[in-house]
């Protein structure tokens, strides 16, 4: 990808070539099926589609509804569909409880609403300390919550993954779902951070 | 927390694209994978900041097919050499192809 005169590979691309070469060698999984999810990765999923979801969510108490009850589905009906397999459940935060996401075991993420999950969602820090301190870990992140607030953890695995519905800011009443959405940051749909108040956009 | 694009190179993006595909296929199980990620990402073995996460990606990836019998570690980076060989043979602006390996072992 350089500008050398020679055409050298760095040792982890031949590394996954190898692999590949193996897989496609031997019938196990198609070149163009792995093209496509590079695809996806880098156009189709993003925290937007999560915040768009949020954003309905506020907007709209039956599909909040639908999300509280079958989050995979209600997900679905906007588009955004994980592997099949893996399930989705939607945790509302309210003034008495605030939800976190973490990964104990690897790095689960809803990357279909979320895309791809932030280096820190991968250390080993966050994942051990978000179960043991996890009003530490918020505070980390400049997230401080009321002495009363309950922060309850939600360990993602291969099969179950959750999307925070962050609480709605106040004076946002006139705000439609796209302006709703700029409001809904990745980091409050992990949990670590809160919905954006209007004006205070990041 | 920088975190514009969350690839640095293509070939992160390639690793979990083909840990992807293996599932989509039905080749590997999604908590197969996870429990052989997950065995490379826990304290000891991961780096703190978690920069190394691709790392464990491609490490897990050449685990499991060694343990499923779907390639040796050996063949895999004998495979690897092969590809870094027939990189440096390629004339700069041509498509590089395993073929170019000058002394690609006993394949075909």
């Amino acid at each position: 990808m350089g500008h050398d005169h020679d055409n050298d590979l760095d040792p982890m691309t031949a590394r996954v070539r190898a692999l590949e070469t193996i897989l496609v060698e031997k019938g196990l999984v198609e070149a163009a099926a792995i093209d496509a999810i590079v695809e996806t990765y880098e156009h189709k999923v993003g925290p937007r589609n999560g915040a768009k979801v949020v954003a309905k969510a506020w907007a709209d108490p039956k599909f909040a509804g639908w999300l509280a009850e079958d989050a995979t589905a209600a997900i679905a009906s906007l588009g955004y569909t994980g592997r099949q397999g893996e399930h989705m459940r939607a945790v509302f935060n309210s003034p008495e409880q605030h939800h976190l996401v973490v990964c104990t075991l690897c790095s689960c993420y809803p990357w279909s609403v979320l895309g791809l999950p932030p280096v820190w969602y991968k250390s080993p820090p966050y994942r051990s300390r978000a179960v043991i301190d996890p009003r530490g870990v918020l505070a980390e992140f400049g997230v401080e919550l009321l002495a009363d607030t309950q922060i309850r953890v939600w360990d993602s695995t291969a099969e179950l993954r959750y999307l925070v519905v962050p609480m709605r800011p106040a004076g946002t009443e006139n705000l439609d779902e796209e302006g709703l959405a700029d409001l809904v940051t990745r980091d409050s749909m992990i949990g670590t951070g809160l919905a954006l108040s209007p004006g205070a956009k990041a | 927390m920088g975190d514009g694009s969350v690839f640095e190179q293509p070939w992160q993006a390639q690793a979990l694209a083909m840990a992807q595909a293996l599932q989509d296929a039905g080749v590997i199980s999604p908590s197969e994978w996870s429990q052989a990620l997950g065995a490379r990402r826990d304290a000891a073995n991961a780096a703190p900041d978690g920069r190394d996460y691709y790392d464990s990606v491609v490490a897990a990836l050449e685990e499991l097919l060694a343990r499923r019998g779907i390639a040796s570690k050996s063949a895999l980076e004998a495979l690897s050499q092969s590809w870094m060989r027939a990189a440096h043979a390629t004339r700069h602006g041509q498509p590089i192809e395993l073929d170019n390996d000058p002394v690609r072992p006993g394949r075909r």
